[in-house]
């Protein structure tokens, strides 16, 4: 019988095997030592590796962020966790401007093995500073690599890329894709950075989904197969390297590219794939394109108006129907199709092709 | 003049040549740097530690080899008193490939990991928490080296300096924290920065040793920093603290004076000037003996130059390489 996880099991996974392999990891960050250890990922680490590889920090973002870039440059591969992505806001300076830079402007001499994980929130009422997705931020940066896998496969095995990399990665979580369960193997592996996974196939529109967002457009398009439009779903999973040969590939079927991002459009990482979409096929295929992300104002905290601010299965199925049929939103998915099968996010399970 | 150097008589001969020796050869190479600067052949932004040498010399002596220092963008002083590799800085500022970052980093990013020094940083306070974390490293693994975290007095005004000081207390960490207060951020004096100049007891109150001396005179500087470095490496009791006062001679970047701008005068540097450590303890040196460092060192700055310029530009495949590491 196939072996399941929850994607926050498998993150725990990958952190414990990590450190039984290599003693020169370790896990720092307000909270790693909690009775509720970042939703479980970081559950009986300090009891089993010591204080010394596993510990609480001061809330001091920038601070230990260059602790942690200082410990890298002496030979550790620290992993530093955020449980809200909004609060590595406060050691920008920190990856932007040393993490990022240290081996360039050192012509080579030093490099920085560290992981920082973050965790972008949603729902309950979390609001304008629990709940943004600032990845499109650390795209930005050459230096940093950015990864933001959707299941739980892909969780553990990019997050053991990212400990064996010898290069600064920001791991980015969604706090809706901790409970998600999927097929995990036991034994340590790595899903290499630069490949994007197609996670259902389709021939009439190409939905790229980022994150959590992956996870709607799979709803979204069980909406369209009902609809009679298959929609091909592209995880890119790692957003920094960005393996746009697999969205090329896609779009050169479809001509139809839809980017669902859990996070803002304007100059996000929607707009980098969009454009990259275009400079690769603009000539060679007629290309048509959209974007949803979060609405462009700081999330709400009150329910209507937090329901607007994201983009859902309904909202990405009625935009890639209007794609495939060239003119404006008029189609919605029937209320009873929700009732009629597509799975709500706690439910949603996958299957191969890992 | 009660002044260490006074008791000079106290300090062995060999130990006297070699500070002189690190102070001068740094004076030196920055006075060349400065004539060199108007040819343009030097492209990157010096900010020079003419006045401030002995703060470096004094720490670096106290030092050991596989210690490690971090330091600041004013940044020559402290690599070549650590060891760093003189050819090599003189190409970085060249902007040659043979520089010490391959003529990536410039004089404000000067490295050389070989000799302990792991870089610096243009932005204020920045390498602070390195330096921490560098020394947390060092203890987790066992291992003796110290770590040296060089700053001026703006970086106590940046939150990351309070974040990292707290840190380096809380988990006892071999830090040694130096900060050159030479009393302005570019052209603002502290007094209009902050409300007391009292860097010392903001550093102690967060539970360390801390104490502020005048680094006029290397001898005292080293004899402070040996005794607390040895505190640190054989009492394992944590970080120690001490605020160096020191002064910049020249403008805050680039090879000239600024007494013309108006935010300081002449007579204040005058006084300091008349305090030099690399003068004072020349003087004390035996002439021949004296005279034979000297001419080595104007060997040395004239190869380095020599180098510097023979030197090939990086290719245009440079300008790619080493963003990532790759196995």
């Amino acid at each position: 019988m196939e072996r399941r996880l929850t994607y926050a099991e498998a993150i725990r996974e990958a952190t414990l095997q990590e450190m039984d392999r290599d003693p020169s990891v370790v896990v720092m960050g307000l909270g790693v030592e909690d009775p509720r250890p970042i939703y479980g990922t970081t559950r009986g680490l300090a009891e089993r590796f010591g204080a010394d590889r596993v510990f609480n920090t001061p809330l001091a973002e920038e601070g230990m962020t260059g602790v942690a870039i200082g410990a890298a440059l002496a030979g550790l591969r620290p992993i530093h966790v955020h449980i809200r992505m909004d609060f590595v806001l406060l050691a920008m300076n920190q990856l932007v401007n040393i993490a990022a830079k240290s081996r360039y402007m050192s012509g080579g001499a030093v490099s920085v093995p560290i992981v920082v994980r973050s965790i972008i929130g949603k729902s309950w009422g979390q609001g304008a500073q629990h709940s943004q997705g600032l990845h499109a931020l650390f795209m930005h940066i050459p230096g940093l690599k950015v990864v933001a896998p959707s299941t739980p496969y892909d969780a553990k095995g990019t997050l053991i890329q990212s400990i064996r990399d010898d290069n600064p990665v920001m791991f980015v979580e969604h706090r809706l894709l901790h409970g998600v369960t999927g097929p995990v193997p036991e034994i340590p592996y790595t899903v290499p950075f630069g490949r994007a996974r197609v996670l259902a196939e389709g021939d009439d529109v190409t939905i790229v989904g980022i994150s959590h967002m992956a996870i709607e457009a799979l709803r979204a398009r069980a909406h369209l197969e009902r609809a009679g439009i298959g929609a091909e779903v592209i995880d890119p999973v790692s957003l920094s390297p960005l393996d746009m040969d697999s969205i090329e590939v896609s779009l050169r079927k479809t001509g139809r590219l839809l980017v669902v991002d859990c996070g803002w459009t304007t100059c996000g990482a929607s707009a980098e794939i969009a454009v990259q979409s275009m400079e690769r096929l603009q000539g060679a295929r007629d290309l048509r394109i959209r974007r949803l992300g979060f609405a462009p104002v700081a999330c709400p905290t009150t329910r209507p108006l937090e329901d607007l601010f994201y983009p859902d299965a309904r909202r990405i199925a009625s935009a890639a129907y209007a794609l495939v049929h060239d003119k404006p939103e008029l189609w919605e998915p029937p209320e009873a199709s929700d009732e009629a099968g597509a799975p709500g996010p706690a439910d949603i399970e996958f299957k191969g092709p890992f | 003049m009660d002044l260490p150097l006074q008791r000079s008589g106290l300090v062995d001969p060999a130990t006297m040549a070699r500070l002189y020796r690190s102070l001068r050869r740094i004076r030196r190479v920055e006075e060349e740097i400065a004539r060199l600067y108007p040819t343009d052949r030097i492209k990157s932004p010096v900010h020079l530690s003419i006045g401030q040498e002995a703060v470096s010399v004094g720490l670096c002596e106290a030092l050991r080899p596989d210690d490690v220092v971090f330091g600041t963008y004013r940044g020559h002083a402290l690599y070549l008193a650590k060891g760093g590799d003189l050819r090599r800085m003189m190409a970085e500022l060249y902007g040659k490939a043979t520089g010490c970052a391959r003529g990536k980093g410039g004089s404000m990013h000067l490295i050389d990991v070989a000799h302990g020094v792991m870089g610096a940083s243009a932005v204020v306070g920045s390498t602070i928490p390195q330096a921490v974390g560098y020394a947390y490293a060092c203890k987790v693994r066992g291992q003796e080296a110290l770590v040296a975290s060089v700053f001026g007095d703006g970086a106590v005004e940046e939150g990351v300096f309070h974040e990292s000081i707290q840190f380096a207390v809380l988990k006892a960490l071999p830090v040694l924290f130096v900060c050159e207060n030479n009393f302005y951020a570019i052209h603002t004096p502290l007094a209009e920065r902050q409300p007391f100049d009292n860097i010392c007891e903001r550093a102690r109150s967060y539970g360390l040793p801390a104490a502020r001396l005048e680094a006029d005179d290397v001898l005292r500087v080293h004899e402070r920093m040996a005794e607390a470095v040895h505190h640190i490496r054989r009492q394992r009791a944590g970080p120690q603290f001490l605020e160096c006062r020191t002064y910049r001679w020249r403008e805050h970047v680039g090879p000239g004076e600024d007494f013309d701008l108006g935010y300081r005068s002449r007579e204040e540097a005058a006084a300091w000037m008349e305090r030099d450590s690399c003068v004072r303890l020349g003087a004390l040196l035996d002439e021949p003996a004296r005279a034979r460092i000297d001419a080595a060192i104007e060997a040395e700055i004239e190869d380095a130059v020599r180098f510097a310029e023979a030197s090939p530009f990086p290719g245009p495949e440079e300008l790619h390489a080493d963003l990532f590491r790759e196995a």
